[in-house]
């Protein structure tokens, strides 16, 4: 016999900004229902080194796979459809992104229940991801639509070259711009751009300062769960808007008064209030599990203070913002300097500087089975950073959206051995 | 300076051992051996699937080929580099690294593959202190304008590099000439692969295979001469044909398949008439003009004039599979084996349409994966030998 639970589930806290956040992808997600009906036209492009306020030139209303992917993974419905996927011929190796986006596309329906539309043109923004350029080809199968490939070298030794930045430029200049202009009817106008990275560039200083009040003790924000949330606008299908500029002021104003007020961090349980172990994470969280894994911290009074996840869309916190003055090279500059984009060294280079600048107890890598631009060389990563530092670190292997990679007690039994391993380290040096 | 004339071209069993003996050689001697051979001599070694060798050989250096550790190497410290799902050829290259074997290597190029191979570029660096490191990116545009400008200038920045480490210039006249060297080295690969597609029997994949494993050692005239010496023994040989289907292998163009998978499609019934094997040496289908600019004509060559393949943007929806039917119509293949190995994310993305192109030419296809290691070939011989039975049986 079952038995049910008269307790009701408890309230999840979230505050306004959060509220805010959701409104306006649920407002995305309504525009691209209807975007056939008010006769807009649709472009599907990924998250790093997007191009939002150029397409925004082009009045093009913005589809993005992988939100698709990881709305599903947060909403439960993508472990399903990677099966699909797997069911007609993507094999179990390969990532679980890509499978969750084409399972989602044979069942009809997107994330928020009402179908997607066929895009109108595919803007492959080749990104720090190699998958991306397979992902895009297998997208591409499904639609009879223009394509447009923009592709963006990597970072081999740590630095943009006037060679890599007059290539990207120069894609821009004859390539991406004329088939946009040709799909939409919109002609290019530069200043409507440069309005935009205007707008761009504020609410990057408001998230930077969000960011980067992680440093006070104890933390207000936590920068990787919640931090997932204070990056959705900027990373996506809103950077360069009036909207998402109001959005970080509001955030900012809300994060100041926790800070005046000495709070923590809000989790989903209420205010995080006593700050035991901060830390700084590499690697995306696993989204299908993605508030039993957040518990799993805040319920041992752990808070991430800095993390690199919340970089795969723009690394503004060392200073890029998007320039009006020089639009296009801006573009180029901000494509090339993903954090997905950047070699090791550079990437230990970042942790390092985490750690120092944010007080950190330690490093924690979440190393996810779909996303080798991320994994690939993160134990190497670890150990160069322990050494550097001489904070201990620990590694967690989880997926994106692919539940099967999630072991919870695994994972819990690691992270709770973590913090030991810090307090024990702590007490050591009090004596 | 080229080989001196031989009397009488070396036996089939003598230029197999030597290939054998080239391929098992996992400490690297005859690079070691080169070195030493003329105080000063430097070598550079390159992942797949493409870098431009004639720039390496312009340098007066020897390229050589890192094709991970196969199932003779114990792998030790690499597995400690690496999360549980990855590929296993860079676990074997760091072990090959940490434990010395690569010490005759002046330094390394890590070609545009994937994200594995191009986070291997700064694990490198980061492992081999004072060694060259490269990661060599190559454009997924394919216009002159575009992609060839920002080409050429990445081929600059090589040539300079190369020419700094060596401590000499690298002129036109040097790559010209590297290229004229080069373009020799294609027409000999070209001329095997055609004597295997044309008379399969007398030219075995396993044994192709080990000829052209020997290239990523050899310098390149050596290899030339090589085939060369192959060609004329496998012509002499008297090899009765087997009533075997022709297939093209795809998909084992980085991590390597044991010589024991190889062998084991071959027992099964299989001519293998084209396959993905070592890229490098057939990258560039055409040769490549000796005059004029000689970046200029590499980069044009790779822009219009490369092979398709799984780790290249297509950039017209209706090419895609092209090159591979091509390849199947052309060797008057029967069907297509796609090898790939575990965690190959270019192969195994790929492989869906790829699939779907073949469906569409009623082209018939068998898939499996393997690891460089993997010790279980008879699974893979069993796969092998019901696909071609199916394709004796229900294509005639």
């Amino acid at each position: 016999m079952s038995v049910t639970s008269t307790t009701p589930p408890p309230v999840v806290q979230k505050e306004d900004s959060m509220l805010r956040q959701k409104a306006m992808i649920a407002a995305n997600y309504t525009a691209l229902s209807e975007a056939r009906d008010k006769g807009r036209k649709v472009v599907s492009t990924f998250v790093p080194g997007n191009l939002n306020e150029l397409l925004m030139c082009f009045d093009l209303v913005r589809n993005l796979p992988e939100i698709n992917a990881l709305q599903n993974g947060l909403r439960k419905k993508s472990g399903r459809y990677i099966v699909e996927a797997e069911r007609n011929g993507h094999s179990e190796d390969v990532c679980a992104y890509v499978k969750a986006d084409l399972g989602m596309m044979l069942s009809g329906t997107g994330p928020a229940g009402a179908p997607l539309p066929a895009p109108d043109v595919l803007l492959l923004s080749y990104t720090g991801c190699f998958t991306f350029m397979k992902w895009f080809e297998l997208v591409r199968q499904e639609y009879d639509c223009e394509t447009v490939m923009l592709h963006v070298p990597y970072q081999g030794d740590g630095t943009i070259t006037s060679n890599m930045r007059d290539y990207v430029v120069k894609q821009l200049k004859e390539d991406v711009i004329p088939t946009l202009e040709r799909v939409s009817g919109v002609k290019f106008d530069i200043d409507r751009l440069r309005g935009y990275l205007a707008e761009s560039a504020k609410a990057e200083d408001d998230l930077v300062w969000v960011l980067q009040s992680a440093r006070r003790r104890p933390s207000p924000i936590d920068a990787y769960f919640g931090g997932v949330y204070y990056i959705g606008p900027i990373f996506t299908a809103f950077r360069g808007t009036a909207e998402t500029s109001a959005y970080y002021a509001v955030l900012r104003e809300e994060v100041a008064d926790r800070l005046a007020a000495a709070k923590g961090p809000t989790t989903p349980e209420g205010e995080l209030a006593d700050e035991r172990y901060r830390l700084v994470v590499e690697g995306p969280p696993p989204w299908s599990n993605f508030r039993e894994f957040w518990k799993m911290f805040y319920d041992e009074g752990a808070v991430v203070v800095a993390s690199t996840y919340t970089k795969v869309g723009g690394l503004y916190d060392f200073g890029f913002r998007h320039d009006p003055e020089h639009p296009l090279e801006s573009l180029a500059d901000y494509c090339l300097g993903c954090y997905t984009n950047l070699d090791l060294p550079t990437r230990v280079d970042i942790l390092c500087r985490y750690l120092e600048d944010y007080d950190a107890d330690g490093l924690l890598i979440n190393s996810v089975k779909s996303c080798n631009s991320f994994s690939a060389g993160q134990l190497l990563m670890l150990r160069e950073v322990e050494a550097r530092t001489g904070r201990p670190g620990a590694f967690i292997e989880t997926d994106l959206v692919d539940p099967r990679y999630f072991s919870p007690a695994n994972v819990k039994n690691r992270l709770e051995s973590y913090f030991q391993m810090i307090a024990q380290k702590r007490g050591r040096a009090a004596h | 300076m080229p080989p001196a004339p031989r009397l009488q071209p070396p036996s089939m069993t003598a230029v197999l051992d030597r290939c054998q003996a080239l391929f098992d050689d996992l400490a690297f001697s005859s690079v070691r051996a080169w070195k030493e051979a003329v105080p000063g001599r430097k070598a550079i070694g390159y992942m797949p699937i493409y870098v431009p060798l004639e720039i390496i050989h312009a340098a007066g250096m020897l390229p050589v080929g890192i094709l991970g550790g196969g199932d003779q190497l114990e792998v030790i410290h690499g597995d400690a580099y690496y999360q549980s799902y990855i590929c296993r050829i860079p676990r074997s290259t760091v072990e090959l690294g940490v434990t010395g074997r690569l010490d005759p290597l002046d330094g390394m190029l890590f070609p545009s593959i994937c994200d594995v191979i191009r986070n291997l570029s700064g694990m490198w660096r980061m492992m081999f202190e004072g060694k060259y490191v490269r990661y060599f990116d190559v454009p997924q545009n394919y216009q002159d304008s575009v992609g060839g400008s920002y080409y050429i200038r990445e081929l600059e920045t090589l040539r300079d590099d190369l020419a700094e480490l060596g401590g000499r210039a690298i002129t036109d006249d040097d790559l010209r000439e590297s290229i004229r060297v080069y373009n020799d080295h294609r027409k000999a690969v070209r001329a095997l692969y055609d004597f295997r597609a044309a008379r399969p029997w007398r030219a075995p994949t396993a044994e192709v295979y080990l000829v052209m494993r020997a290239a990523m050692v050899l310098t390149v005239e050596e290899h030339t001469a090589l085939i060369e010496d192959y060609l004329a023994a496998a012509a002499a040989e008297d090899r009765p044909p087997r009533d075997n289907c022709r297939v093209v292998l795809t998909g084992a163009f980085c991590e390597q398949p044991p010589l024991g998978v190889i062998k084991s499609i071959e027992m099964a019934g299989c001519y293998i008439v084209d396959d993905d094997f070592m890229l490098i040496t057939r990258w560039l289908l055409d040769e490549v003009p000796t005059d004029a600019d000689p970046l200029a004509n590499l980069s044009r060559a790779f822009l219009h004039h490369g092979c398709a393949t799984s780790a290249k943007f297509e950039p017209e929806k209706q090419d895609k599979g092209r090159f591979l039917i091509d390849s199947v119509r052309r060797n008057r293949a029967e069907g297509v084996i796609f090898v790939a190995p575990s965690f190959c994310d270019p192969a195994l993305l790929d492989r869906p349409m790829l699939q779907d192109a073949l469906t569409d030419q009623n082209i018939p296809y068998t898939a499996f994966k393997y690891a460089e290691n993997s010790g279980q070939t008879q699974p893979i011989r069993e796969q092998a030998g019901t696909f071609a039975d199916s394709i004796k049986l229900w294509s005639a």
